[in-house]
């Protein structure tokens, strides 16, 4: 059993707090905890919110009781992990790196010293754990990169960075999923869309997922997008 | 369809429901109103349910014409409204009649006022909600802000005693602030990242919201609060009404349209009875934070609740 502690934010949210690290492990807890309130919801409970090593639970105060959330979140919290999830869930990115989709590629494989063929290659060989989605609708925060990519955030953030952009910030990868202005440095892009409210599932990954990035060109970039758009 | 025609927007009017809720995990933000209170007092007085969509007006109010003879109820943020010239009560209920025009003039007091047309704004809901949320372009009327020659479907009236539209509604005693007003806050979640003395800091002198404040949160500027460990933390969620304190010291309260996580220390959070109130307010306005205690924020919520239930009782 891991150590957590359970803190308010107000009188309608409480934090249900894991290990202040950023670890795979740790994070899995919180999805679990999160997984296990949505399976078997509380009456009162609005919203359920797994983050990196927490997870937020907003409920209504007239209408929850209070005791029993507190009661459920302890013995949730404290309960083992579930069996990690089978390898064919790993979700696959296609991403065309470089050129105009990565104008960061060669700043982020000069970080490492290395070549930028390199550098795709320590991007691509990992498999990253999906910690928790924020900032903006269907925007993944994954981990962990490799040290030798990476790559601080760019001093000046970009005004306008092109939606499926795929981008380094640190130990963090991530996909934009709208065009936004951004610091990450942008290796390369996707066709796929990691939001679109036209889909029956509008959101492509959810946090406690697995994604691998695969490189393609850019003939195989246009045909994806023609037939996912 | 019935709809309203906008013949000058305001400075920032939007269509708001009571939020797009059961998203944040997927980093979609709730938006929805920032005063909630006045929102549901508009809808209770238009004889709307209580999650219909009505529209958040900001400072500057619009100018709008209906296709028909439509109830509406304003509530919140007072100001001089006319029905083609003719003034109506600051806020209240009336029937605008087909082609006539509802403007918004001076502004009395507050900062957001709501206008409920009977059957709701029917804009199409996005994941289940018409909330506008302007930094996503999500929901509402396009997911931004109204502007000239928009034009808005509304829903269908609940059938109701066309008498009652005239009432005045008696009583309202949700005051509104007129630049300033004192926000009870509970310490945390973070509290234990500050050093000694922050939350007496915080409650020592009120703040300013600067000018760069919008719908995501208010910057303040007022007494600097000092990190134990840093002004990081690993991003987690953001709370309605959470004070957060990056690092130059200077504290940013989160409002409607906050985003799903942040990564600063929160040292405090405003009790859901005054969110209202801090909606009220605006750029130039001053805020005092008081700490309370639990109780006393459930027993501030629990007579605020009464409170809107009897008004929506009396309006049924």
């Amino acid at each position: 059993m891991s150590a957590f502690r359970i803190v308010a934010a107000g009188d309608s949210a409480l934090i249900v707090e894991f290990e202040e690290r950023i670890d795979p492990e740790v994070n899995a807890r919180a999805v679990a905890l999160a997984e296990r309130l949505h399976v078997d919801p509380v009456a009162g409970v609005r919203d359920v919110v797994p983050t990196y090593r927490s997870v937020a639970v907003y409920f209504d105060p007239l209408r929850t009781a209070h005791d029993a959330l507190m009661a459920r979140l302890e013995r949730e919290a404290a309960a083992p992990l579930p069996a990690a999830r089978p390898a064919h869930d790993v979700l696959r990115l296609p991403v065309c790196y470089g050129g105009e989709f990565g104008p960061d590629l060669a700043a982020v494989a000069g970080f490492g010293g290395i070549s930028e063929t390199a550098a795709i290659d320590l991007h691509t060989k990992n498999t990253y754990h999906v910690f928790m989605l924020g900032f903006a609708p269907g925007l993944a925060y994954l981990g962990i990169v490799d040290e030798r990519i990476a790559a601080p955030r760019r001093d000046t953030p970009r005004v306008r960075v092109p939606r499926g952009s795929v981008g380094i910030a640190g130990g963090q990868t991530g996909v934009y999923p709208s065009e936004t202005p951004g610091g990450w440095q942008i290796i390369g892009r996707t066709p796929l869309l990691p939001f679109d409210l036209t889909r029956p599932n509008p959101f492509l990954m959810r946090a406690g997922d697995a994604v691998r990035f695969d490189a393609i060109d850019r003939v195989e970039f246009d045909r994806l997008e023609r037939e996912v758009r | 369809m019935a709809s309203v025609h906008v013949v000058k927007p305001g400075l920032l009017t939007t269509v708001q429901d009571r939020g797009r809720w059961g998203f944040q995990a997927l980093g979609v933000s709730v938006a929805g109103p920032m005063d909630p209170v006045s929102h549901r007092i508009a809808n209770a007085m238009a004889g709307n349910a209580v999650d219909a969509a009505a529209l958040e007006v900001t400072l500057v109010g619009p100018e709008l014409v209906f296709d028909d003879e439509r109830i509406v109820a304003v509530a919140g943020a007072e100001f001089e409204i006319t029905i083609d010239r003719d003034p109506v009560d600051a806020t209240g209920c009336f029937v605008v009649p087909t082609g006539a025009a509802l403007r918004f003039g001076r502004r009395v007091r507050g900062t957001r006022a709501y206008i409920a047309v009977a059957g709701g704004i029917d804009t199409p809901p996005v994941l289940g909600s018409r909330a506008t949320h302007l930094p996503s372009a999500m929901g509402g009327f396009g997911g931004r802000a109204l502007t000239v020659g928009d034009r808005l479907s509304c829903g269908a009236a609940r059938p109701r005693p066309h008498a009652a539209a005239h009432a005045r509604l008696a009583g309202v005693p949700h005051s509104v602030p007129d630049g300033r007003a004192t926000l009870r806050i509970l310490p945390g979640p973070q509290s234990d990242r500050f050093a000694a003395g922050a939350l007496e800091a915080l409650q020592s002198a009120p703040y300013r919201i600067a000018s760069s404040s919008n719908r995501m949160g208010f910057r303040l500027s007022g007494p600097p609060l000092a990190h134990t460990r840093g002004a990081d933390v690993i991003s987690d969620a953001t709370p309605l009404g959470v004070v957060q304190v990056p690092a130059s010291g200077q504290p940013i309260l989160l409002m409607a349209d906050r985003q799903t996580s942040g990564g600063y220390p929160k040292i405090a959070t405003v009790i859901t009875a005054d969110i209202g109130l801090a909606g009220q307010l605006g750029p130039g306005d001053t805020i005092a934070f008081a700490v309370c205690s639990p109780g006393e924020a459930m027993t501030a919520l629990i007579g605020q609740e009464q409170h809107l239930m009897s008004v929506e009782a009396g309006r049924r």
